[in-house]
């Protein structure tokens, strides 16, 4: 890989107000306003969006899916944490 | 924790495969599929890239406003495919720049489509009616492939390209309506792209070599002669509602297969244009050569000037 | 109202050619995301040509759309800036190119807001949108490439002082200007220079370049005396009207 490579850029975007920024994809930059630029131009081109958010790939530390079932598994047996686990007496529609 | 061995990774993935659940780039995946994986993700990649090129012969010539508007649009949108392919190619980790280097040396093909080229305002039509209708047969299979960031690269794709084969159409249809020689030059498009579009598929399903496996890890969801007949059986009415003639003398609707039989395609054509012998595959490298080296310069400065000033 | 309409198709012509330069490089820009990028621009400029031109095309009178004023003119009856004909060049001669003639848009357009003409002040309004973000991406690539490497500093430096004579031809001012300016439709546009320049020079200072020292102008693009380019950018632009007159498509 040549060194002049662009580093590579995560892109997330804000549909519309209200709404969280969503990873939409990724694209290559020199810099951050010019990341922004290209996100811009690649990623909003049918009125995608009103807000983006630009990080650099490399700065993202993602969990191992290796661990998956270490990190994720064990809030499944917790179902006292839903509602639904709650018995409600007849009459009482919505709580 | 315990070390899976190879073996167990493979049935567990191919359990993964089986229940329709996604792959996502850091899961563990055989060897095989991460490669036929990249090969196909970059071959469609390029193809995007390099199907930029017939139509933008064009774009300079567009007969009017509103077309030149369009074309603009729909080719810059082949580029942003292309660029959403190469970031799923990234995610498997190669690195855009060698993918395209990759094309650049002839190691990895592109559709052979695009190794033709377009002579009159009518193949610009031609192209978008046909071959992108023949693009999103495929690339509508696609959207359920089994590898996470290609299907998600597809499912927006094919949201984009809804207008391009409409566009084209529309193209056609316009000329079949107007005068005598617009006609002629849309049944001349036709008749030079309508065997093209039918090779786009690939291989008959007994000589692809890659269809099986492919099939069973679910990266392709339809064979491509499947793919290939749904193809001939949406584009017969369409071609004959406008008025434009199907250049196949065997074509004809079959009633007891509900499906339109159609002649013979020409293989030794097919072969012969894949292998770098087709009117335009010189052109179209060497285009992309051009574009990559005089960049060069380019990508330099913008990195030397974000290193200089990275705060 | 004849004055107006040639004034139109100043500005009109200005965005059509220079989208047809840019459409130019569709598919063959230094990166993908760049190549987007310089699309996108032409599209802005071929969409503020549809507007101008119909509107000119209405204030004519004569039956002519849009496309008649695009594609079926004589070369000599099309009246942009030669600035904008040149040819594309490098990356650093189009894009010192197109930083020249953003900031010069961008001061026209936020003039023409204020136009006794409501018709050119939606359209300014409209451009204005698009110019801002054209010029913001021409002066940041202006700055990268006059700040980035040697041979980037090089080109343009070299691009500026090609173009530079073409400039002065921006603010070019005949009968129609002068009484569109007092009847308020368009603002003295040798005011704007002076504000040209600062912007330029602002942008010029941060990319360590500069501008060339006693050079002289030239361009009678505004009068329809084009460059010997002009006539190979017609004969594609025009190419499918004067082939097949007369048709739909």
């Amino acid at each position: 890989m040549s060194t002049n490579e662009w580093p590579l850029w995560e892109v997330f975007i804000r549909s519309k107000q209200g709404l969280n920024h969503k990873h939409v994809g990724s694209l290559r930059a020199a810099d951050a306003e010019m990341a922004l630029q290209n996100a811009r131009d690649v990623y909003t081109r049918r009125s995608e969006g009103i807000s983006i958010w630009v990080v650099q790939s490399a700065l993202i530390t993602a969990s191992d899916p290796a661990d998956s079932e270490a990190y994720f598994e064990p809030s499944d047996s917790k179902v006292y944490r839903h509602p639904t686990f709650y018995d409600l007496p007849d009459g009482i529609e919505h709580m | 924790m315990e070390t899976l061995t190879q073996e167990k990774l493979a049935e567990k993935f191919q359990a993964k495969i089986d229940a329709d659940i996604k792959i996502e780039p850091n899961d563990w995946m055989p060897d095989t599929y991460r490669k036929t994986l990249i090969r196909q993700i970059s071959q469609h990649a390029h193809s995007e890239i390099v199907g930029m090129l017939p139509e933008g012969n064009w774009i300079t010539r567009a007969p009017s406003l509103r077309r030149k508007a369009v074309l603009l649009a729909k080719v810059q949108d082949e580029a942003g495919h292309g660029l959403y392919l190469y970031s799923a190619t990234e995610t498997l980790g190669v690195s855009r720049e060698d993918t395209i280097d990759d094309l650049h040396s002839g190691k990895v093909k592109y559709s052979s489509i695009f190794n033709y080229p377009t002579l009159t305002w009518a193949d610009i039509g031609a192209i978008g009616w046909l071959v992108d209708g023949a693009a999103i047969m495929n690339q509508v299979a696609l959207c359920r492939t089994s590898y996470g960031p290609y299907a998600r690269a597809m499912v927006k794709i094919c949201k984009e390209e809804s207008f391009h084969q409409r566009q084209g159409y529309e193209i056609m249809t316009t000329l079949m309506n107007g005068t005598e020689a617009q006609r002629e030059m849309a049944q001349d498009a036709m008749n030079r792209f309508w065997w093209p579009s039918l090779m786009m598929f690939g291989p008959s399903d007994a000589e692809s070599k890659h269809t099986e496996q492919s099939m069973r890890w679910r990266i392709k969801r339809h064979t491509n002669d499947e793919l290939r007949q749904s193809f001939v059986d949406a584009s017969v009415p369409q071609a004959e509602l406008i008025g434009l003639k199907i250049p196949d003398p065997n074509l004809k609707w079959n009633e007891a297969r509900g499906h339109y039989d159609f002649g013979a395609i020409d293989w030794e054509e097919f072969w012969q244009v894949v292998g770098g012998n087709g009117p335009c595959n010189k052109e179209r490298i060497e285009a992309r050569v051009k574009a990559k080296e005089e960049g060069e310069w380019v990508r330099e400065a913008a990195m030397a000037y974000a290193k200089k000033h990275k705060s | 109202m004849e004055h107006t309409y040639k004034f139109l198709l100043r500005i009109g012509d200005d965005s059509l050619i220079l989208g047809q330069r840019l459409a130019e490089l569709c598919g063959h820009g230094p990166i993908l995301e760049e190549d987007i990028a310089l699309t996108n621009i032409s599209l802005d400029l071929i969409g503020q040509a549809t507007n101008i031109y119909t509107y000119a095309a209405q204030l004519e009178g004569k039956g002519r759309d849009a496309d008649a004023l695009a594609f079926l003119r004589l070369e000599h009856q099309y009246l942009n800036a030669i600035l904008v004909e040149q040819p594309n060049g490098n990356f650093a001669d189009t894009l010192v190119r197109q930083f020249f003639f953003d900031v010069y848009r961008k001061l026209l357009f936020e003039q023409l807001l204020t136009s006794t003409d409501e018709q050119v002040a939606a359209i300014a309004e409209k451009s204005l949108k698009e110019t801002r973000y054209h010029l913001k991406h021409s002066s940041e690539w202006v700055i990268r490439l006059g700040d980035g490497t040697e041979l980037s500093k090089e080109r343009a430096q070299f691009a500026i002082l090609d173009l530079w004579r073409y400039t002065e031809e921006l603010f070019y001012m005949d009968e129609t200007e002068i009484q569109l300016a007092k009847a308020g439709v368009i603002p003295n546009l040798q005011d704007l220079k002076p504000l040209w320049m600062e912007h330029v020079l602002s942008i010029l200072n941060i990319a360590t370049l500069k501008l060339p020292e006693n050079q002289g102008f030239f361009g009678a693009g505004r009068q329809g005396r084009h460059s010997e380019y002009m006539g190979f950018l017609l004969a594609q632009l025009q190419y499918m009207q004067r082939v097949y007159p007369n048709m739909q498509w």
